[in-house]
């Protein structure tokens, strides 16, 4: 147990301690790898509470993607020479009122919700469906997932297609005089479409491109 | 001292799996250049110990006694820390492959994920080091790299879906006790040519060596790192390598099953069986970079997104299907 207790407090703190840094580095670039770390600690507590299965979705979903174009982004726009003064600046004294704003009801919501389930455990029936099965969490959660929730799962499913397509549709555009491969045509040419044998008289020469 | 007996004991276990495998880096190493060299009518490296076993050896000497320059301009701290990442990712992936029933070091239930996820986290090394060199080739090299390695991983994780629809379990031991009567290479024999192709991209081998394409971009994220450092790259990218290999060893080729359970190949043990098959699919690796000119880039991004991509979505529901219709999906 204290093995287990020195690891949680060790993940834990590298969260806080990444999650300040985000905000209090300078550099934005920095800011993205500390985001990054916080990303990793964080699935790191998740795989200790045992749910291994999100704490790899987190890895794979939020590092491996999300992040990736989070860093994307900020090396495109070149912020990183934009010196991130988040302390000395005098600007930034006016977003702080909005700041304690949301992070204080951010902080009654999780009160809500931790407050609710300690109190009344047996509103929260995730819980106690969690609890039948005597198998692995990864498990437990796709019986959920594929029968009670099947809805749910699907039309959040539908969400994100519609809003990738709303994406394409928003940026995508035809624009004109751009030459395209077509392999097709490339490779159904064929050899008197592609060389014409001409006499060609002496000192006269041939006119390419008439 | 439990605690302590219990640390003794797992280093002892990583060390057991850590020096076989960078031993067997060097030597891949030596194997890939041979192998590209017989393609070509070359002898290759043949001249340090005997068929020249001993190059890998000789090459890290002088990487290690190399000057390491840090450019002036670089952001230090993540300019060395770009190929320790690409180093360490590559290693630790290794934790949960399994070399027989009881021999792996970790034996979690959610082994093939823990790949998955290592292997898409092994685009920091690159894009760290592209970025911290700031300079122009290594930044565009690494932004190829990143765009390259992402759409890549989405249809390596699909064909992951197909082979789990085959097994009902994320463990990579029961992936390969599943396939105890037929390799998934026979059923799934598309899905194991996309993988190898997707693994291809995803460890920046040509023909999709388009981050470090030394005709265009110097040598990509690596062109400021010298010595030690670059060395790292180099051992990563192999280990990284590698581990596709078995990966892909363990989904299509049976891991450490033997061929055939029949009396003079069940002797040999599974460990041997499972390296047999990383050697064949490295092999073809090898191949291919001799024998496959570069593809272009918007060739690469085509071809994952518009064949792969599809390809693969098709057959998971292909695969689902018939599973589901001929009632062989695995329930447990």
């Amino acid at each position: 147990m204290i093995a287990h207790s020195i690891f949680f407090y060790a993940f834990s703190l590298i969260a806080i301690i990444s999650a300040i840094m985000v905000t209090a580095s300078k550099n934005t670039v920095h800011s993205v790898f500390f985001l990054i770390l916080d990303f990793i600690s964080i699935s790191c507590l998740f795989i200790m509470i045992g749910a291994e299965f999100l704490g790899m979705i987190m890895l794979i979903v939020y590092v491996g993607a999300v992040a990736v174009l989070f860093l994307f982004v900020v090396m495109m726009l070149n912020v990183a020479q934009q010196k991130n003064q988040w302390f000395a600046a005098k600007d930034s004294s006016k977003h702080i009122p909005i700041g304690l704003i949301i992070s204080t009801l951010i902080f009654v919501e999780i009160i809500i919700v931790i407050g609710g389930w300690k109190y009344k455990p047996e509103i929260f029936d995730i819980n106690n469906s969690l609890t039948q099965f005597s198998v692995s969490n990864t498990h437990s959660l796709g019986k959920i997932l594929y029968t009670d929730y099947i809805h749910v799962f699907q039309i959040s499913g539908m969400i994100l297609l519609v809003a990738m397509i709303g994406a394409i549709v928003l940026t995508f555009r035809q624009r004109a005089g751009v030459k395209r491969q077509s392999y097709i045509k490339q490779i159904s040419r064929e050899r008197v479409e592609g060389v014409e044998v001409l006499e060609v008289e002496t000192n006269k020469g041939v006119r390419i491109d008439d | 001292m439990d605690y302590l007996s219990i640390i003794f004991e797992q280093t002892y276990k990583i060390l057991f799996l850590l020096v076989p495998v960078l031993v067997s880096v060097a030597m891949i190493v030596w194997l890939d250049r041979r192998v590209w060299a017989f393609v070509q009518k070359r002898q290759g490296p043949n001249v340090v110990g005997p068929f020249g076993l001993l190059q890998s050896l000789a090459d890290a000497l002088k990487y290690i006694f190399k000057e390491m320059i840090i450019p002036s301009s670089s952001n230090k701290v993540i300019f060395i820390l770009a190929p320790i990442v690409t180093m360490t990712l590559a290693l630790i992936a290794w934790a949960v492959i399994p070399f027989g029933a009881t021999q792996v070091l970790a034996d979690i239930n959610v082994g093939i994920l823990y790949l998955f996820a290592v292997s898409s986290l092994g685009v920091y090394g690159i894009i760290m080091g592209g970025w911290a060199s700031n300079s122009k080739y290594p930044f565009l090299g690494a932004i190829r790299s990143a765009a390259q390695m992402v759409s890549y991983e989405v249809s390596i994780g699909v064909i992951i879906i197909n082979v789990l629809l085959c097994v009902g379990s994320l463990n990579l031991n029961d992936i390969v006790i599943a396939q105890k009567n037929l390799w998934f290479v026979i059923p799934l024999f598309p899905m194991f040519v996309i993988f190898f192709i997707s693994a291809l991209a995803e460890t920046n081998r040509p023909p999709f060596d388009l981050p470090e394409a030394e005709a265009e971009l110097v040598a990509g994220y690596q062109t400021e790192y010298s010595g030690m450092m670059y060395a790292m790259f180099w051992l990563g990218e192999y280990a990284n390598i590698l581990l596709m290999c078995a990966m892909g060893a363990v989904l299509f080729l049976g891991g450490w099953l033997s061929p055939l359970e029949i009396y003079p190949f069940t002797l040999i043990p599974g460990a041997i069986w499972l390296i047999l098959k990383i050697l064949f699919l490295f092999f073809l690796f090898a191949l291919v970079k001799a024998i496959v000119p570069r593809y272009r880039y918007d060739q690469l991004m085509r071809l994952g997104w518009k064949i792969f991509l599809p390809f693969s979505l098709v057959w998971v529901v292909l695969t689902a299907s018939f599973l589901f219709y001929f009632n062989l999906l695995p329930v447990n």
